[in-house]
């Protein structure tokens, strides 16, 4: 095993004195745990900052901060619940949109695409992953809302315009629209994870499933997605992560109206958003404040839907009685 | 091996050399804050550059909240701001600061209507568009202002910066001085409380969202709607003539505005014929005892080149440089900071 590990630039000669490597098992643990723990610093430094330059705001709302749809700089009065619902609305929408079309992305490339096929598709969809924020929002007003207001928007008014989700009228930027371009961010990060999640299932389990008279779908279905049911749902929890705190293509495209409504054709807001759009004119103490605060409730908004998506994630995997290769 | 480090730390050497010598020879101004004007400060500080090569400037353009509050704790030579600071941010300062009026812009009301007739509109009326008063484009009151202009039977959509801005100060500014009922209701600052309409960032967001819809109704700087060729309304002043906006509509307004001495003036809606009414100034801020006399000292000579020749290039920019009398009041405040 040691005799294996050799750093660029040393001599080979060097790596053969195995005196010398001793250290290297217990040296590399503890680096590698010093690196872990950088990390685990700092989510607890900002956690610190977000907490500790909110006090004015926290001492002034308290809890009702959370429960308070006022969002007012003129009178230095703030809360945070428009903000929290836009976030989890928006975030939940792009889930529902990113997560049928990447896994089936993912599954096409792995299974059943030519390989000729797969890697021009591949490098297509981690393309998309380059795209800055801020250009896919200049897309989103200039090409996707338009369209959307045209098209999408009164097609789905018409067909399900029954239901309080799609009543309203069309301004073109809404709560939707933000969903959809938060739906787009996230779709390469999880079609790549995804792919390299079935990519790792063994090919035996295919080949057993074919063995039994399998169709092509029930081999999918029985060895690969049960198998790959977990990495799965974690890809999909990075995708939530980064949909919870994207910031400048929703601010774009999602109206900017810190208002609970129903329908998905109404304005919203993000905590996001709020911070980037209103951070750097913020003259009061309070409301600098403020700002902090929401930084801090995103923070824990963060942890909390995360922490329930594993909770559900290993509930999920418990009930599975597939047996891991 | 050795070699290789021998050359690696040679070269950081160098680099470092690099970075400290031209500080030596140049004395670097720091400074901080507005956006909305940081083109022609940009412009400024480079075109100095060549009348004082031993000064650099360095300005961060973070916005106005981030230019009062690093002057107040001094991590800057001066701060920017595109509204006065409050008194209560002021009482915080650990000395005099001077305000330093630089140049004015305005803020035009923009309008996406079919085909796109020429609008008047006075202040109580904008203030009820923007309140959400008035719903409907062929309102009796926008037909009364626009005689012989066919107004469409359509909602009015509003479009108001999300972002905050010194755009959405001044707007506001003019609205809570024209409207009793903003006033109450909604005040103003650089961010408030919109009672309608869809939030949208930056200039660019506003407009995006005032040509794409038809019956929406915005606000964007001049400087903007000139460079995009964006429909404007023409606004009815204090002296009651109906103005276009202008480069030279905002210096006229500068002039007549009533402007107290410490220069943390509002110029909304001033009287004068020539006066566009939704204007304002935007400021440096300084000690009057700058913590390093020398670089306040260079500070000085700066502000007084920006008042003389830097004032000759605002128009060129899209903005309204400063009236002559106005001019000389701040150069003579200018002359009381202690280099």
């Amino acid at each position: 095993m040691n005799g294996t590990i050799a750093l660029p630039g040393e001599s080979k000669a060097a790596a053969a004195r195995i005196g010398k490597w001793r250290l290297g098992d217990p040296l590399f643990k503890w680096l590698t745990l010093a690196m872990a723990l950088v990390v685990v610093a700092l989510i607890v430094i900002i956690g610190f900052v977000l907490f500790h330059w909110s006090a004015l705001a926290r001492h002034k709302f308290g809890w009702g901060f959370l429960v308070s749809s006022e969002w007012n700089p003129v009178e230095d009065r703030y809360g945070a619940l428009p903000f929290i619902y836009g976030t989890l609305v928006s975030s939940f929408l792009a889930l529902v949109i990113a997560v049928p079309l990447s896994l089936a992305t993912a599954l096409f490339l792995t299974e059943l695409a030519p390989r000729w096929l797969r890697q021009p598709l591949t490098v297509l969809i981690e393309l998309l992953a380059a795209v800055p924020s801020v250009i896919l929002g200049l897309w989103g007003i200039f090409v996707m809302v338009p369209w959307l207001r045209m098209h999408l928007f009164p097609a789905l008014r018409s067909a399900f315009g029954f239901l309080p989700l799609f009543k309203g009228p069309l301004y073109g930027v809404c709560m939707l629209a933000g969903g959809i371009i938060v739906a787009i961010m996230i779709l390469p990060i999880i079609t790549s994870v995804s792919r390299e999640i079935l990519r790792s299932v063994p090919n035996l389990q295919r080949e057993a499933a074919y063995a039994l008279g399998a169709t092509r779908w029930e081999a999918i279905r029985v060895a690969v997605l049960s198998h790959a049911r977990k990495g799965l749902f974690g890809a999909v929890i990075l995708g939530l992560g980064r949909a919870l705190g994207e910031t400048m293509a929703v601010t774009m495209v999602i109206g900017n109206r810190p208002e609970i409504a129903l329908s998905l054709f109404a304005p919203g807001y993000t905590m996001a958003s709020v911070i980037a759009n209103e951070f750097a004119e913020a003259t009061t103490d309070v409301y600098l404040h403020a700002l902090f605060e929401i930084g801090l409730v995103l923070l824990g908004v963060t942890l909390i839907v995360n922490a329930l998506a594993r909770i559900l994630m290993n509930a999920m995997a418990g009930a599975n009685v597939t047996r891991r290769a | 091996m050795k070699s290789k480090r021998t050359l690696i730390l040679a070269l950081l050497g160098l680099a470092l050399a690099a970075l400290v010598v031209p500080a030596q020879a140049q004395m670097l101004i720091n400074g901080a804050g507005a956006t909305f004007p940081y083109p022609i400060y940009s412009k400024w500080f480079d075109e100095y550059a060549k009348v004082d090569p031993s000064v650099r400037f360095n300005y961060q353009s973070i916005g106005s909240g981030g230019g009062q509050k690093q002057i107040l704790s001094q991590t800057v030579d001066f701060g920017a701001s595109d509204g006065p600071m409050s008194d209560a941010n002021l009482a915080k300062a650990p000395g005099r600061i001077f305000h330093i009026p630089t140049v004015a812009g305005a803020v035009v009301i923009t309008y996406n209507l079919p085909g796109n007739p020429q609008l008047k509109l006075d202040g109580p009326t904008i203030a009820d568009l923007f309140l959400g008063r008035i719903t409907r484009w062929n309102d009796r009151r926008l037909a009364r202002l626009n005689p012989g202009v066919r107004l469409p039977n359509m909602d009015v959509i509003v479009a108001h910066r999300s972002d905050g801005s010194g755009t959405t100060f001044i707007f506001t500014d003019y609205l809570s001085n024209i409207s009793p009922a903003w006033k109450s209701e909604v005040g103003n600052g650089t961010s408030v409380q919109w009672p309608s309409g869809l939030g949208a960032k930056g200039n660019e967001g506003v407009a995006g969202q005032v040509k794409q819809l038809e019956g929406t109704v915005g606000y964007v700087e001049l400087a903007y709607a000139h460079q995009n060729q964006l429909p404007f309304a023409e606004v009815k002043n204090l002296d009651g003539h109906f103005i276009t906006p202008s480069i030279e509509t905002v210096t006229a307004a500068l002039a007549t505005a009533h402007i107290p001495d410490d220069f943390r003036f509002s110029m909304v809606n001033p009287p004068g014929e020539k006066a566009y009414p939704i204007a304002g100034a935007t400021w440096l801020l300084v000690y009057q005892k700058p913590m390093d006399p020398a670089k306040g000292k260079k500070l000085v000579e700066f502000l007084k080149w920006a008042m003389t020749e830097g004032q000759k290039m605002a128009p060129a920019l899209d903005y309204a440089p400063l009236p002559d009398n106005l001019r000389q009041r701040v150069l003579q405040r200018i002359a009381g900071i202690q280099g």
